[in-house]
């Protein structure tokens, strides 16, 4: 196995706006990403010679080919859960590194904002026996959540406001976004007080529900310098997808996500990362729920087993901390158009490595990763990616 | 001789009292959950009948009552899987008479007589559909009984039995009807029960050649105490020693199984030798004499009829039953994809993995553990107690259970699943928290009654 480290590079990126876009379909979104990468690499539509689409809800490559009208390419549609956009980047570097494309896109899009209700409504999915509990996405992270508090003796209030001091972070960092859906800081008392979705869940310890795309072109790490001089080189991958595993073993504890131990632990040998905390110089997450975020830190390694509230109340994850997490506000802010949020999440790299990212930015950032993590606990679908800058 | 083998007893945790608002009696009764109906109750009753004993050594099982949940569709069947009883049984639905508990002993009595069968299961449950108010309402109550007949083991034998058949429209109700209807009382009373019961009962007196002071305790069916209490007097029982506790303003009028209901009752206080009188009433009506053997002296203890009074709540407020089951809306199911995993739904069979010994819910193909294929033995999670791991309260979910608790439940023995839980308060939902499995009538929808295990604060 060859390691998919420096051999691609990302030299153009695009983002749309993301939020309710009631006046913007699948098409004009996904115009809005792929035109804007296609500008900010020097590049026509009519240079791409395959493209991967990442959507839940869209089938087939297709959707992408009727919005940018490209001219009978190769065109694959990509689903995995919330991993979708991050596969897709995934599968067409792994083309660009076996030499069969020069020049590729990869774009995710999903709009969520048509399903005439304020939450995710799903794939639908197979007919089944209908005994199964209906369990909606905030509920799957209360098991977690409510198993946690148990776990390390966090009291309903003490617990509540770790969770808080997340979701503030992250709105503190959309709020200098204007891309984000939400831009506009919170309080902790607001968080706490927020109306409760799934106990101990509130509004404010949820992401929000947004339409958005985003998009990339890649090219060898040969080629880049072509297009442009800041271009940024693919580190690592790691994916892993579970199959029910945290259900069928009752020793599974709820409080940890293999998925993401599994998939940062590829990643992170791929980019030669030995020590996460010390060498990762921002992290956009899923922090599809607060208390995601709060295990995703330790889960990559980033706080000790158990301590994320140090760390957190230490500020470690803010902007001017150790490890800035989700500087562009997170899925907190972005809301989570399923196909759309990996690539997303690559822009805020793109961007923060370029030094490109506005009042956001933070100071030299060398190294950045992605994690997105699809399915709920006990079965997730995880995928990582790691980018640098050249030398 | 043929008789009772054991027996087994439900009673809703949830009664109306008089802290229930809207109630305004003195007196409690039982009601259903809104995802409880007859046929949850008979498998919670046939459970209690059948823990501890030979599941296989039982050759049918009766499903007695007059709200089936299905017009076409035997509930038996569906009792009889939940139970998990084998498949090589006679099953049979004994409806639309108020005798129809006291009728499907009859025939597992002569299937037991005839050769037929050595072990027949009765369950019988009903929830009278009384209009809101009316006296049908207020003095019934929802319940169940099983009981086990066979000729080994006997706790109870069947000494002789008499039936009268009576064509009268006293109480009825039509196909589509929402409620019981009845003529005036005192028609209904003076032709009806109080001259056709006593029939039936002197009639097995003359038939056994017993006079009413060999009776030790006279279980009987009753509209409600006035005329359960004139029927003592009119058989010449003394109603302080000789008659059940007819428990009402505990326990109520539980329609079909309201006679075999204070039957168990009975037992519980019976000692070898008793003589107990069942009588039931309804299109006729049906006497029984039963004889108590020694073997009740190591029989049990059960959840019975004793138990389950005392372990009670009392509703807040009435509630309308009608809008409580709109909880109970969402999709139809696949029929096809449901059947295929019968077991693990109606049975709640897990798979334990012969090679890592690993307890996994639903069954797989392959263990998630070891990758060992296809080599399980068959684990029954319905009667296991279990522990909440962990949970989530979502108050996003509509429905008549807001908020939904959602639970992972690790049973003991192993293996896990993830349930919604039911009968329970907000305070009982929380980590480590003991449950039990209570089968329950998950969804409606499409002239579907989708039935499945939800976890229960631990009742006994």
């Amino acid at each position: 196995m060859e390691s998919i480290k420096d051999r691609v590079a990302i030299v153009g990126m695009g983002c749309s706006k993301f939020g309710e876009r009631w006046d913007t379909g699948t098409d004009d979104l996904l115009v809005e990403s792929c035109y804007e990468a296609f500008e900010d690499a020097g590049i026509e539509s009519k240079d791409i010679q395959a493209a991967w689409i990442g959507t839940q809800n869209q089938m087939s490559g297709q959707v992408l080919a009727q919005a940018i009208k490209t001219e009978y390419i190769p065109i694959t549609r990509i689903e995995n859960f919330c991993a979708t956009a991050t596969d897709a980047m995934m599968n067409a570097c792994f083309a660009v590194a076996a030499g069969i494309y020069d020049l590729v896109l990869v774009a995710g899009v999903e709009k969520l904002k048509d399903s005439g209700v304020g939450f995710l409504t799903g794939g639908g999915g197979q007919p089944s026996a209908q005994v199964t509990a209906p369990v909606p996405p905030p509920a799957q992270f209360a098991l977690a959540a409510n198993r946690y508090f148990y776990r390390y003796g966090l009291s309903y209030e003490e617990g509540k406001r770790l969770l808080a001091m997340i979701s503030v972070k992250n709105h503190h960092n959309g709020s200098l976004n204007p891309k984000a859906h939400f831009q506009r800081e919170i309080t902790i008392e607001q968080a706490i007080n927020a109306p409760i979705q799934a106990y101990p869940l509130g509004l404010y310890d949820c992401c929000g529900v947004s339409d958005g795309s985003a998009a990339a072109i890649i090219t060898t790490e040969e080629n880049a310098k072509n297009f442009r001089d800041d271009y940024i080189l693919v580190k690592g991958f790691g994916l892993a997808v579970a199959g029910g595993q945290g259900m069928l073993r009752d020793y599974y504890d709820f409080t940890h996500f293999d998925e993401t131990r599994h998939a940062s632990r590829v990643a992170y040998q791929s980019a030669g990362i030995t020590n996460p905390r010390e060498e990762v110089d921002l992290a956009i997450v899923h922090d599809c729920f607060s208390i995601t975020e709060l295990i995703i830190y330790e889960d990559m390694q980033w706080s000790k087993e158990g301590g994320a509230r140090e760390d957190i109340e230490s500020g470690f994850f803010t902007l001017e901390g150790g490890l800035p997490v989700n500087t562009d506000g997170g899925l907190k802010c972005f809301g989570h158009p399923i196909g759309a949020s990996g690539l997303r999440m690559i822009y805020e790299v793109y961007k923060q490595l370029q030094g490109k990212a506005d009042q956001r930015q933070i100071k030299n950032p060398r190294l950045g990763l992605t994690h997105n993590l699809g399915g709920a606990p006990g079965s997730f679908t995880c995928a990582v990616s790691i980018w640098g800058c050249r030398d | 001789m043929a008789g009772i083998t054991s027996y087994g007893a439900y009673i809703p945790r949830y009664r109306l009292g008089k802290e229930t608002a809207g109630w305004g009696l003195p007196v409690e009764k039982p009601v259903c959950n809104f995802d409880e109906d007859s046929l949850t109750m008979a498998v919670a009753a046939g459970m209690d009948c059948i823990e501890g004993l030979d599941r296989n050594a039982v050759d049918g099982l009766f499903f007695a009552t007059t709200t089936s949940p299905y017009i076409e569709k035997q509930g038996a069947s569906i009792v009889a899987a939940a139970v998990d009883l084998g498949r090589n049984i006679v099953t049979n639905d004994v409806t639309n008479s108020l005798r129809a508990g006291t009728l499907a002993m009859r025939s597992a009595l002569d299937a037991i007589a005839a050769g037929s069968a050595k072990q027949v299961m009765v369950t019988v449950a009903d929830c009278r559909m009384g209009a809101p108010g009316t006296e049908v309402d207020q003095a019934s109550g929802d319940g169940a009984g099983a009981l086990l007949f066979g000729d080994k083991g006997v706790i109870a034998n069947v000494v002789g039995s008499y039936s009268v058949s009576d064509e009268m429209l006293d109480v009825w109700r039509a196909a589509g009807d929402a409620n019981v209807r009845t003529w005036e009382d005192r028609f209904v009373l003076e032709t009806g029960y109080l001259k056709i019961l006593p029939e039936a009962v002197s009639g097995l007196m003359n038939k056994l050649n017993i006079s009413p002071k060999d009776i030790t305790k006279a279980a009987y069916y009753g509209p409600n105490p006035r005329r359960h209490g004139e029927i003592a007097r009119r058989l010449g029982l003394d109603p302080q020693t000789q008659v059940q506790d007819p428990l009402f303003g505990q326990m109520g009028n539980t329609g079909a199984a309201y006679s075999i209901m204070l039957l168990i009752a009975a037992l519980e206080e019976a000692k070898a030798g008793d003589k107990i009188l069942l009588a039931s009433y309804g299109d006729g009506a049906d006497a029984y004499l039963l004889e108590v053997t020694k073997e009740i002296e190591k029989f049990g203890p059960k959840r019975g009829i004793k138990r389950n009074l005392e372990t009670k709540r009392i509703r807040k407020s009435v509630g309308v039953k009608g809008a409580a089951m709109q909880g109970l809306d969402g999709s139809p199911p696949s029929v096809s994809a449901r059947w295929r995993q019968r077991e693990s739904i109606d049975r709640l069979h897990g798979a334990k993995c012969l090679s890592c010994g690993l307890v996994q819910y639903p069954p797989q193909r392959v263990c998630s553990k070891c990758h060992t294929k296809d080599q399980w033995e068959t684990v029954r999670l319905s009667d296991k107690k279990g522990k909440i791991f962990t949970f989530s309260l979502d108050y996003l979910v509509p429905g008549a259970d807001r908020p939904l608790a959602i639970t992972i439940i690790d049973f003991e023995g192993g293996g896990r699943g993830l349930f919604m839980m039911t009968d329970r308060e907000i305070e009982d939902v929380q980590c480590e928290a003991p449950v039990e499995m209570s089968f329950r009538k998950l969804r409606s929808s499409g002239g579907v009654h989708n039935y499945y295990w939800k976890p229960i604060p631990v009742r006994f």
